[in-house]
């Protein structure tokens, strides 16, 4: 089973502002981009023909291993707002 | 001066920590506030499975008879698998003794946030506190996104990400060699299906933990867990080892699951959720400060996790009581310093939480150093070993057991097999002094 697979199952209230925020320059020089690799819900994406990160932000499980992973201090991390976010059914 | 929004304390974060903390303080008498960002008290929450019985009933007496609970785990078993084998040991207690029930944190968390309003907490869910009012070196309130609230004393029960308690600068940055990243998937198979495979009967559960594959040699173990219905399978992993390997989480769980020691324990299920959260296991050489002026920390935001046995959300409620029952004795004298909130340092140390994190201060730093041998190594030995003990090839048993025995001494370095062996004098001597 894929991450989309599974990402799909899980319930989100999308806020229209990411709370997730990168520093494309940081980013940009950074050669091992950990959180492309790291995130458990395949949140930080190389985009090599824009050379930028793209954040699908509306995916994130609010873990926090990005911002301890992150090499630049590139990743200003903070809880989505109150009402948004993922909801866990289960947990 | 009299502020508006003051009450006597305010506890960040409903989880087991924080609701423990305030239920504490509300039956004690006092004024509590308990601010969420969930939608509900465990809507942002996630763990392994397992509550423990008996911490439970310290600050919920009468819950096997209320909560939502699962199962009453009275089967556990310790798989070491490899590539392609596995071998078990299994305990099994039929004494109607319960040590853990397995739950479902959106149901047990909001259980417990319910418990809390009828002890007279107040609690104010999808609020995020953003950072913490500081005056004169004292923290005096919390700034939510809508407005701010004051307390005599903040209690920190914001978890494992604990942003306030950096920015009270009660501790750095985590190193991802401190922390784990659990993941796992909630698996609907059928009460009766889960009962058949894992030899039970209805609320009976069984707790498997796996050590090895596909994680051998690396600082991360798999679980499963049975709920009701639905079973629960996941791994935790050092955030420094998916670093090294480069490797993506959720591909390792899908190896986990599709091992033939698994696989067919989940065969026909169906994925109802996927979840992640991390883990504080930098155990207690990494315990930030846990009081200060106006504030202390409890749960995971203070890295109160004992990760070789599993344990946490007791450490968790047992640290908010302490830090509750604190609340009180500093509410009465009037006086929130950190010399009257020292209190909590003192009761922790005294309770099992601090003397386990001290019994187990080496095992973290053993096992990042010697994790080839004791998470890959000797994992393999005690699969080959009885791979040999039940071959049955027509070769002498005493020459299989000279060549095992040779080949232990020699495929290894001695001076590796040596260090191994102090290694573990080192942490039994500091467990059992």
């Amino acid at each position: 089973m894929n991450i989309d697979d599974k990402l799909a199952k899980v319930k989100y209230v999308t806020d229209e502002e990411t709370h997730l925020k990168v520093t494309q320059e940081k980013c940009k020089k950074c050669k091992q981009k950990v959180c492309t690799y790291i995130c458990p819900a395949n949140v930080y994406e190389w985009n090599e023909e824009e050379q930028r990160i793209i954040v699908n932000y509306e995916n994130c499980l609010e873990c926090g291993a990005c911002r301890i992973v992150c090499t630049e201090k590139s990743i200003e991390w903070q809880y989505p707002k109150g009402i948004s976010g993922v909801t866990y059914k289960f947990g | 001066m009299e502020q508006k929004n003051k009450t006597q304390v305010i506890v960040v974060g409903a989880g087991p920590a924080g609701i423990s903390a305030a239920i504490t303080i509300a039956k004690a008498g006092k004024e509590v506030i308990l601010i969420e960002r969930g939608i509900f008290s465990g809507s942002k929450n996630m763990f392994g499975g397992a509550i423990y019985t008996q911490p439970t009933k310290e600050i919920f007496p009468d819950f096997e008879n209320s909560a939502p609970l699962e199962r009453n785990n009275i089967k556990h078993n310790y798989t070491i698998l490899t590539e392609d084998d596995s071998t078990t040991i299994t305990y099994r207690d039929n004494s109607f003794h319960s040590n853990s029930y397995t739950v479902i944190r959106s149901k047990f968390d909001r259980w417990m946030s319910e418990e809390a309003k009828k002890a007279g907490v107040i609690l104010v869910t999808q609020t995020v506190v953003r950072e913490l009012i500081i005056e004169n070196k004292r923290i005096i309130g919390v700034k939510t996104e809508l407005e701010d609230y004051f307390a005599d004393i903040v209690i920190l029960a914001d978890g494992v990400n604990s942003l306030l308690a950096k920015q009270a600068g009660l501790r750095k940055d985590y190193e991802p060699k401190d922390i784990a990243l659990g993941i796992k998937e909630v698996i609907k198979i059928g009460k009766d299906k889960i009962n058949e495979r894992f030899n039970i009967q209805d609320d009976e559960g069984c707790i498997t933990e796996f050590f090895g594959y596909p994680m051998l040699g690396q600082l991360g173990l798999g679980f499963m867990y049975t709920n009701k219905d639905t079973i629960t399978v996941g791994l935790g992993i050092t955030l420094s080892e998916l670093i090294k390997n480069k490797t993506k989480p959720y591909e390792l769980l899908e190896k986990l699951k599709s091992h033939k020691t698994i696989s067919p324990l989940i065969d026909g299920g169906e994925l109802i959720e996927y979840s992640a959260h991390l883990i504080p296991e930098g155990g207690y050489k990494k315990i930030p400060k846990i009081y200060d002026n106006g504030v202390m920390i409890a749960g995971d935001s203070a890295s109160l996790v004992n990760n070789l046995h599993w344990e946490g959300t007791n450490l968790a409620m047992i640290s908010g009581k302490l830090a509750g029952e604190t609340a009180v004795y500093a509410i009465e004298k009037n006086d929130f310093s950190k010399k009257t909130l020292s209190l909590y340092k003192k009761k922790l140390d005294k309770s099992f939480i601090m003397k386990d994190l001290k019994s187990y201060k080496d095992l973290m730093p053993i096992m990042h150093k010697q994790s080839s041998s004791f998470l890959d190594y000797y994992l393999r030995k005690i699969n080959k070993f009885f791979k040999m003990f039940i071959e049955t090839d027509s070769i002498s048993k005493r020459n299989k057991f000279h060549k095992f025995i040779y080949e232990t001494l020699t495929e290894r370095n001695p001076f590796e097999l040596l260090k191994d062996g102090l290694h573990i004098i080192k942490l039994l001597w500091g467990i059992l002094k």
